[in-house]
């Protein structure tokens, strides 16, 4: 990057409204990030303990990225020029909150804008009121020219420093999350050396962001990569068993020593996990957009309630395992009530009629009509859970919900990787790619997708199975859109068709929210940015199938058959 | 079993199911009428009252669904975030009658309120515009060319972040729009039994929908629109700059959509964050009832819906003996949604979508 | 008896008739080629016989049974198949997979089957796959079978679409240009290739086609459409001496490209 940003020609005025272009922009996105409301409330969340907070680290960061993609994209003549454009795109950023500043002191602004208040000043300013206006457009100058030094550093340079900054935001993120399982065990004094209360101590910062910048460096110096890379495939086959090993014991001790609150959030990832499995055969291999996926996962909650419930409106008492089966039945059987009229409907119209059905379900469980089976708004109560176990054995609470979303999801899987290699899997896969060639080569579209279809319903009808079992009620509200569109989320997000992907999704997109419950209040924000984001960067998802699949079907494992039919001449090129 | 009788038996499983639905449907409402006009429970007042209703929410959906229909049109996608545009003009305009009532001009006499009325509907609209052209920018316009499923998903993006955004700038709370004293009295003629309000919205819907008429028909750039609906590529073949249509399209459609969130405010008096999504579903039912890029058709689709749903819950379900009926009006709206979806996909007046064979 | 009969068929899209009162035989057993200028309806033609399109008027029987009023997918279980004008792979799935979506109409194993791994299924697979296996090598693409269809390169993907085609064993082949975007020799190795197909495999094939060449060299008959009505039919030399096809069709390059398929006919009686 530098070495071409020295060779290119001098900036002329183009250049420069480019420059303030791109201050605008990020100055908006600074302005944007106050009225919404994120650096007032993200404020009270400190990243480093008394030093910097989550909000004021968000407006920093808008100036950092301003400075450095100006920088980067601009042509400049030399690294002086460089660290002047990245000055400047930073201090335009910059002058747009000090503005907001001025203008807050000259008339309250908040009968618009309520979040214009006199906390976002004081962070504004760094708690020096209105003469502080200055402060915004200070740091936009000095924190852009960091930025704009940063990127004419050879990408070699670069990648140490800026992994340091991605370690420091991330340790400082979960640091409250990190602590208190530390705490409680031999790690305590790292935990209290490094973190605070909330966010990292400054010695913490500063070691994490060292460590991370040696480690990187070191790693590039060792050839550590190429290391790996170069490994013959019989060490690597050898080694992936052990590793294998003990990602299955990290995965089955997760829960033991975390605490209740992460064992619940775990589960409900886990939950999450085993649903987009689910989803990931009715949309990853066959291609069919159900938004409705939520009115099975009701179906079989539903049934478990109604079955389980020592409560009011539950019928038989049965023990949940008993029920859970009836509830996955019951499930797919609405699944191909509901499917067999809808499966004609092509691409986004499917989508809108699915979830037409997932609101009508909605609606009808929670409506008066129904009340007296269903129990209307509140529910249905008193569901027990699968195991009865004293309160302080391992499968208590949330835990052995866990162990059983854990299982299932990996039936799941197995089924999904059992039917992808099969004539079924096949057929799903070429209806998703072109409809109409699948149908001309003998696939009867409407059994296909009523299959495909019946097994997400089935599926979403065992989470919600779970479900019932790990709340213990179930009320018309735990219906919603956002469990439909939370799960196709997933699939999007981490790559439509690949279960790991669907695990990564669900770390980021169920995982982290729940760990920051807080601020859920924007949890919708971040949704919205992530998937265009998503779309417009990287459609295929964070870990699509295909790297997958590739790194799993080497070409050394091709097989050359000897003795085929004749190869005519016409035949060979 | 063998094969081929499972696929007869699933062929004549979803003709007998598609049959099971149209009887259904059918007896609910030929049914359920009946019973309930029979019982004579409501008086002659009562109806009226729930046709104006409906026709002042039917116009709302018709200004609404227009934008989804033009927008279908021209870039075949659905434009998941028009119910937050919707949304956006209804909170824009609460912030010029909040405006308007501090200085006394809202309620000074009659004409004043028209005015300032006038004014919220263009604030209400300027806010709705700008918001979507930047929609288009950022989320739409990069993935004109990508597979279906994206741009559909980039929009679902879109009316989330708008959501929240919203939310996070306004809160959660419900805000209640200034009382417009002149609307809430009810017009001079008995047997209609509605208020100004009702008449309001319907007017200027009218004059909304003739003026659009009026513009996709006559003009240039109306003509342009049209034929880059028809088909993009001969229309730059003839010149046409196809961006500019868009563009034009969303500005259109978004025009009418914050007007119209401001005549639904003027009607219902409240405004929040998630104001936008059951108006914006059901505008899009009316769309696509109507036929999904037809202009006429998203009006007629609206009116029709905005009937329904005033009318059907207690038309039809009281008298099959329905508790609170009125809880069940969105399910009325969306069975509708996905009966046309299965049985006349492309509405009253308009194209093909999807097939039904043998 | 013939292979395919067609009667009548109309096919109109709102105000345009893109295929007006076909009347079409093809013997079982033989090469036929449909040819045209742009927009004569051929490929039209072919839509209505897979069953895509939906015809107006007419009758489509294949070998005694009719199929106009069929589904897709019921057509081609009677034993026809296709190839497309653009190509139509499956691009994310492997070469293998693409041939052995074809011959779904062949397999049997349920889903349960697949689940469970039973040794019915197990031994359907892997005959399946040596079946595509022996597909790939017939068609040239041997050791390929694992790359992305959309990866491959052009000419490559099209003798995949026409492997694919074969995985169905259809009795009647519709190829829809075969020749496209290839050069001399390649679509001499075309020709030929597709004459192997009904020498070989008794499969009846009937060609859209715009090289005049391949039209000349290889059918024993061809039909001429125009604006959706045929104008013409007859052997090579019929049509290249026809006086209205020429007029509506050849042109003045057209008749050296016929003098040369004249030549290329003659020597492919003689082999």
């Amino acid at each position: 990057m530098s070495a071409a940003a020295a060779t290119m020609p001098a900036a002329g005025a183009g250049t420069w409204t480019r420059v303030a272009r791109y201050g605008v922009l990020f100055g908006a996105i600074a302005i944007y990030l106050c009225i919404v409301g994120i650096v007032p409330t993200f404020n009270t969340r400190p990243l480093i303990a008394g030093l910097l907070s989550l909000g004021q680290a968000s407006l920093y960061l808008t100036m950092i990225a301003a400075g450095y993609l100006a920088t980067s994209r601009v042509p400049t003549s030399g690294p002086v020029q460089a660290i002047l454009v990245g000055a400047v795109v930073g201090g335009i950023t910059g002058t747009f909150p000090s503005l907001l500043v001025l203008a807050g002191a000259a008339v309250d602004l908040r009968a618009v804008l309520p979040h214009a208040s006199p906390e976002l000043y004081t962070v504004l300013t760094a708690s020096l009121g209105t003469s502080g206006f200055w402060v915004p457009l200070a740091s936009g100058v000095v924190l852009g020219a960091l930025a704009g030094s940063l990127a004419t550093l050879p990408l070699v340079a670069q990648r140490p420093l800026s992994r340091g900054l991605v370690m420091l935001l991330v340790f400082g993120l979960f640091a409250g999350v990190l602590r208190t399982p530390m705490l409680a065990n031999f790690m305590e004094p790292v935990a209290r050396f490094l973190f605070a209360p909330e966010g990292l101590t400054v010695i913490g910062a500063v070691l994490i962001f060292g460590v991370t910048v040696v480690s990187v460096i070191a790693q590039r110096q060792l050839r550590v990569r190429e290391r790996v890379d170069a490994l013959p495939a019989s060490t690597r086959r050898r080694l992936r068993v052990p590793l294998l090993l003990l990602l299955a014991v990290v995965v089955l001790t997760i829960p033991i020593g975390l605490g209740s609150f992460f064992a619940q959030v775990i589960a409900i990832v886990t939950l999450y996990v085993l649903m987009g499995f689910g989803l990931n055969i009715t949309l990853g291999l066959a291609g069919l957009l159900d938004l409705g996926f939520v009115a099975f996962f009701a179906v079989g909650a539903y049934t478990v309630g109604l079955m389980t419930s020592t409560g009011e409106f539950g019928l038989l008492g049965w023990p949940w395992w008993a029920a859970a089966p009836f509830g996955v039945l019951f499930a797919m059987a609405v699944g191909a009530f509901l499917g067999l009229p809808i499966l004609g409907i092509r691409g986004d119209y499917l989508a809108i009629a699915t979830l037409g059905f997932g609101e009508i379900i909605r609606i009808l469980a929670g409506s008066d009509l129904l009340k007296p089976w269903l129990g209307g708004p509140q529910g249905i109560l008193n569901i027990p859970k699968p195991i009865e176990v004293p309160p302080d054995h391992l499968l208590a609470g949330p835990n052995q919900i866990y162990y059983i979303a854990l299982v299932c999801a990996a039936f799941i899987a197995f089924v999904a990787w059992r039917l992808r290699g099969s004539r079924l899997g096949r057929a799903w896969m070429a209806m998703r790619e072109d409809e109409d060639v699948a149908e001309a080569l003998g696939v009867n579209l409407v059994q296909t997708k009523l299959l495909a279809y019946m097994l997400g319903a089935a599926f979403a009808g065992l989470g919600g199975a779970i479900f019932a079992g790990l709340v213990g009620a179930m009320f018309g509200s735990s219906i919603s859109l956002f469990v439909s569109i939370n799960v196709a989320a997933l699939l999007i997000v981490g790559g439509m068709g690949s279960n790991p992907g669907v695990i990564v999704g669900a770390i980021f997109l169920i995982g982290v929210p729940e760990l920051f419950r807080e601020f859920s209040a924007y949890r919708f924000l971040f949704y919205g940015v992530a998937l265009i984001a998503m779309m417009l960067y990287k459609p295929e998802g964070l870990l699509p199938s295909g790297i997958t699949r590739r790194e799993l079907h080497k070409p050394e494992e091709l097989e050359l058959v000897a003795g085929d039919t004749t190869v005519s001449e016409a035949g060979s090129s | 079993m063998n094969a081929t009788v499972i696929e007869r038996i699933t062929d004549i499983a979803i003709v007998g199911f598609l049959w099971a639905f149209r009887i259904v449907v059918i007896l609910v409402v030929v049914v359920g009428s009946f019973l309930t006009l029979a019982g004579g429970k409501f008086a002659f007042e009562t109806w009226v009252d729930l046709i104006g209703d409906g026709i002042a929410l039917g116009s709302i959906y018709a200004l609404i669904a227009l934008g989804y229909t033009m927008v279908y049109g021209i870039l075949r996608m659905i434009n998941f975030a028009h119910g937050e545009i919707f949304m956006a003009g209804a909170f824009g305009g609460y912030f010029a009658a909040v405006a308007l009532a501090q200085a006394g001009i809202l309620n000074a006499n009659p004409l004043a309120s028209l005015l300032s009325i006038g004014i919220m509907m263009l604030v209400g609209a300027a806010v709705s515009v700008v918001l979507a052209l930047g929609v288009e920018r950022v989320a739409y316009r990069p993935l004109r060319n990508a597979p279906r499923l994206v741009p559909l998903i980039s929009a679902i993006g879109a009316s989330f972040f708008l959501q929240y955004t919203f939310r996070g700038i306004f809160g959660p709370g419900i805000y209640a729009y200034p009382e417009v004293t002149v609307l809430a009295e009810s017009v001079p003629i008995p047997i209609l039994n509605m208020r100004w309000v009702d008449v309001l919205v319907i007017v200027a819907a009218v004059v909304m929908m003739a003026g659009l008429y009026l513009f996709v028909m006559r003009t240039r750039i109306g003509t342009a629109i049209r034929a880059v609906s028809e088909d993009r590529g001969a229309a730059a073949l003839m010149g046409i700059d196809a961006n500019r249509a868009i563009v034009v399209t969303f500005v259109i459609g978004a025009a009418m959509a914050g007007a119209a969130g401001v005549l639904f405010v003027l009607m219902f008096r409240q405004v929040y964050f998630f104001s936008g999504f059951l108006p914006g579903i059901k505008a899009f039912t009316a769309a696509v009832l109507g036929g999904i890029g037809n202009v006429p058709g998203a009006m007629l689709g609206g009116l029709f819906l905005g009937l329904v749903e005033s009318v059907g819950p207690t038309l039809f379900l009281t008298g099959l003996e329905v508790p609170s009926p009125n809880q069940l009006k969105d399910v009325i709206a969306f069975t509708m949604l996905v009966l046309i979806l299965v049985f006349r996909p492309s509405g009253i007046l308009g194209e093909r979508i999807g097939r039904s064979r043998a | 008896m013939a292979l395919l009969t067609a009667t009548g068929v109309t096919k109109r899209f709102g105000g345009l008739t893109a295929v007006r009162n076909l009347l079409f035989e093809i013997e079982p057993g033989s090469i036929v080629s449909v040819i045209g200028p742009n927009g004569a309806g051929k490929t039209t033609f072919f839509n209505c016989i897979s069953g895509f399109f939906q015809i107006e008027e007419g009758e489509i029987v294949f070998d005694g049974v009719p199929i106009h009023r069929l589904r897709p997918d019921k057509i081609a279980r009677l034993g026809i198949a296709r190839t497309y004008q653009n190509i139509r792979l499956f691009p994310t799935m492997t070469a293998f997979e693409n041939i052995m979506v074809g011959e779904h109409r062949h397999l049997h194993a349920t889903w349960l089957g697949a689940v469970l791994r039973t040794r019915k299924t197990r031994d359907e697979e892997s005959e399946a796959m040596e079946a595509a296996r022996r597909l790939l090598t017939f068609v040239g693409l041997r050791g390929r079978g694992d790359f992305l269809a959309g990866k491959l390169p052009y000419g490559d993907q099209r003798r995949l679409e026409v492997a694919r085609a074969l995985a169905s064993k259809p009795r009647l082949l519709l190829l829809d240009e075969p020749t496209a975007g290839m050069n001399l020799a390649e679509s001499q190795q075309m020709t030929a290739f597709i004459r192997r197909l009904r020498d070989e495999l008794g499969i009846t094939i009937l060609l859209i086609e715009h090289r005049m060449r391949v039209v000349m060299g290889i059918s024993e008959r061809i039909t001429v459409l125009d604006y959706g009505e045929k104008i013409a039919e007859g052997s090579p030399h019929e049509i290249q001496t026809n006086a209205r096809v020429i007029e509506a069709y050849l042109g003045r390059g057209g008749a050296d490209d016929a003098a040369a398929g004249r030549a290329a006919s003659t020597a492919g009686e003689r082999s």
